[in-house]
C-alpha cells in the first residue's frame, strides 16, 4: 500500500530522512514512534506530497509520488484520509458542513451526501453535535470529526499525526478504539505517537525512527532505542 | 461542472454571511472608490456635452467670392470642396441672402440697408465641417482655390476650446486611472486580509483534496456578490445625489451657458453599467490575485 525505496529527504542544516525504505501492507495498522526530530512527520509529509524527497522513489496505492503534478495533487489527497494533532478543522463550517465538504470536492451528489454524513456522524459517536460550530466542542469530540472527514470518503489509508496528542487520556483511548474499528473495515492506518502506553497495549507493528533511519520495525511495544527494550 | 457552480453560489453567499466584517470592509471601499469615479463621470460627462454643443457653433467655415465669379463656377468650388476630407456639407449663400441675413441680424435698424443702391455683401459659401480640427485645413485648401477673396473662421476661439476641451479629457482620463489603481490596491488589501484570514481554511481544503479552482469558486462568487452591491449602492447613491443637482441648480446652468445637464436617465444606465462591469472585475480580480500566494502547491 505504501512503499518507500531509498528515500532521503535533507533540509538545509538538519536530515529528516536518510536512505529510508520501508513497506506497509494493505490493512496494516501501522505506529510510527521515535524521539522529537527523528523524522516522523517528514515522513508522513512525503506521503501526502506535502515536501518533496531529494532521493528514492514513494509509492501510495498506484500512484508514484515522486511524479504527481501539482494538478494531480488533489485527485491524490482525496484517496488518503488525514488526521493532525490539532484536529484542523474549518471553523466557519458546523461538524456536519466540515464532513460535508470532503464528499462536496469529490463532486458527490447531494443525495448522497444527506445520506452518508449522518450515518459517519454516528460512527464516529457524535451525531448530536452535527449543527454545532467545533470551537463549541470538546476536543476528543473535535479529533472525532476530524475522523469522520478522514474516513467520509472511504480512504484505502488513514494517516494520523498524533491523533491523541491534545487530549486526555481517556478520550485517548476512546479515540483508539475508533481507529481500531476502522481498521477493521480494512482501512490501512499509520499513526505517529508518543503514547507509550497506546502502543504498548495496542500490539501492532511499531516502526520506530531515529535521527532519519529506521532503528527498529516489528510487531508489539514502544521503545525506539534497541537499548531501552529489555 | 453544474454541480460545482451551484456548490460555489452556495458556498460564496454563506461565507458572505459568516463574514460581515470582511464583506462590509471590502463593500465599502469598492464603494467609496466607484462614487469619486461616479463623480469625474458625472462631471466629464458634462464638460465632454457642453464642448459638443459648443463645438456646433463653430464647426463651419465661410468662403467670400470674388464679386466677378459666377454662379457656375461657385458650384464648379462647391463641388471640389464638397469632395474634400472631412466636409460635411456646403451650402451657397447669394449675395441677396447675404443681406437678408445681415437684416435679419440689424432687426429693427434692418431699414438702414434698404437705402443702399448697390448690394456691397459679397457672395460665399458655408462649409460644414466634420468635426473642429478639420476646420483649419479645409479652410488652407479652400484658399488655394480660384475666385475666393477671402476665408473665414473662428480659427483662435476653435484653437482655444480644441484646447481646453482636449486638457479636460486628459485630466479625466488620468484622475479616473489614477483612482481606479488607487481603489484596486486597497481593494486587494482588504480582499487579502479576507484570504489571508483564512489561509488556515485553505490550507485545510487542500489536505482534504480540494483543487485550486474548487477553493477559489466561493471566493469568485463572493467577490462577484460584493461588487454588484458596491455597483448598486453607488449608482443609487450618485443618482441620488444629481437628481437633486439636476433640481437645485439645472436650469441656471442651462441659462448661463445654453447647454442642459446630461439627464439622469442616460447617466443611470450607463455609469450602472460601468460600474456593474468594474465592482465585479475588481471583486473577482481581488479575490483570484489575492489568493495566488496561497494556492501555489
Ligand atoms: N521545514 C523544515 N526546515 C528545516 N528543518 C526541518 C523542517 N521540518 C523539519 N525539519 C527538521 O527535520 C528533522 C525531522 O523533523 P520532523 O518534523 O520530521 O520530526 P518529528 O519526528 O515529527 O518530531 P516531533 O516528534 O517533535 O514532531 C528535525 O531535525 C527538524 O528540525
Ligand atoms: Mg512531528
Amino acid at each position: 500500500m505504501i512503499r518507500f525505496d531509498h528515500v532521503t529527504k535533507k533540509y538545509k542544516t538538519n536530515i529528516g530522512l536518510d536512505d529510508v525504505s520501508v513497506s506497509i501492507e494493505k490493512g496494516d495498522f501501522v505506529f510510527l514512534v521515535g524521539p522529537s526530530g527523528a523524522g516522523k512527520s517528514t515522513f508522513i509529509k512525503l506521503i501526502l506530497k506535502e515536501i518533496n524527497a531529494d532521493g528514492g522513489d514513494i509509492y501510495v496505492g498506484d500512484f508514484h509520488v515522486n511524479s504527481l503534478s501539482n494538478r494531480t495533487i488533489p485527485k491524490f489527497r482525496r484517496k488518503i484520509g488525514i488526521v493532525f494533532q490539532d484536529f484542523r478543522l474549518l471553523h466557519k463550517k458546523t461538524v456536519y458542513e466540515n464532513v460535508a465538504f470532503a464528499m462536496e470536492v469529490l463532486h458527490k451528489p447531494h443525495r448522497l451526501i444527506r445520506k452518508q454524513v449522518p450515518q459517519i456522524l454516528s460512527l464516529v459517536g457524535i451525531s448530536d453535535k452535527a449543527h454545532k460550530y467545533p470551537d463549541e466542542l470538546s476536543a476528543g469530540e473535535q479529533q472525532r470529526v476530524a475522523i469522520a472527514r478522514a474516513i467520509v470518503n472511504n480512504p484505502a489509508v488513514l494517516i494520523a499525526d498524533e491523533p491523541t496528542g491534545n487530549l486526555d487520556p481517556d478520550t485517548a483511548w476512546e479515540i483508539m478504539d475508533l481507529l481500531d474499528q476502522i481498521n477493521l473495515r480494512g482501512t490501512t492506518i499509520v499513526m505517529v505517537t508518543h503514547a507509550k502506553d497506546i502502543v504498548d497495549r495496542m500490539k501492532k507493528r511499531v516502526i520506530a525512527i531515529e535521527k532519519g533511519h529506521i532503528v527498529r520495525d516489528e510487531k508489539g511495544a514502544y521503545g525506539y532505542n534497541l537499548e531501552e527494550v529489555e | 461542472m453544474f454541480g460545482s457552480i451551484s456548490y460555489s453560489l452556495k458556498q460564496g453567499i454563506i461565507q458572505l454571511f459568516r463574514n460581515k466584517g470582511m464583506a462590509a470592509a471590502s463593500i465599502f471601499s469598492i464603494l467609496a472608490m466607484l462614487l469619486i469615479l461616479g463623480m469625474v463621470f458625472v462631471i466629464s460627462v458634462n464638460v465632454n456635452m457642453f464642448t459638443e454643443v459648443v463645438k456646433q457653433d463653430y464647426d463651419q467655415v465661410e468662403v467670400f467670392l470674388l464679386d466677378k465669379t459666377t454662379q457656375e463656377e461657385a458650384e464648379v468650388l462647391m463641388t471640389k470642396l464638397t469632395a474634400h476630407e472631412g466636409v460635411k456639407a456646403v451650402e451657397y449663400r447669394s449675395k441677396e441672402k447675404a443681406l437678408e441675413i445681415l437684416k435679419d441680424r440689424w432687426g429693427e435698424s434692418g431699414y438702414l440697408l434698404d437705402s443702399l443702391g448697390r448690394n456691397p455683401l459679397p457672395a460665399s459659401i458655408m462649409i460644414s465641417v466634420d468635426s473642429l480640427d478639420k476646420a483649419s485645413e479645409v479652410a488652407d485648401f479652400a484658399g488655394t482655390l480660384k475666385g475666393i477673396d477671402d476665408i473665414q473662421f473662428y480659427k483662435e476661439t476653435v484653437e482655444k476650446l480644441t484646447k481646453i476641451t482636449n486638457f479636460l479629457q486628459a485630466s479625466a482620463v488620468v484622475i479616473m486611472a489614477f483612482l481606479v489603481f488607487i481603489s484596486v490596491i486597497v481593494v486587494s488589501n482588504t480582499v487579502k486580509l479576507t484570504v489571508h484570514a483564512r489561509q488556515r481554511e485553505i490550507r485545510i481544503m487542500r489536505y482534504v483534496g480540494a483543487t485550486n479552482w474548487f477553493i477559489r469558486g466561493p471566493f469568485i462568487v463572493e467577490g462577484i456578490v460584493m461588487g454588484v452591491i458596491s455597483a448598486l449602492l453607488a449608482t443609487g447613491f450618485i443618482m441620488f445625489i444629481y437628481n437633486k443637482l439636476i433640481e437645485a441648480v439645472g436650469s441656471q446652468i442651462l441659462a448661463i451657458v445654453s447647454t442642459p445637464l446630461i439627464s439622469v436617465e442616460y447617466l443611470t444606465i450607463n455609469m450602472g453599467i460601468i460600474f456593474l462591469a468594474l465592482g465585479t472585475a475588481i471583486g473577482v480580480w481581488g479575490s483570484i490575485v489575492s489568493m495566488r500566494r496561497f494556492l501555489s502547491a
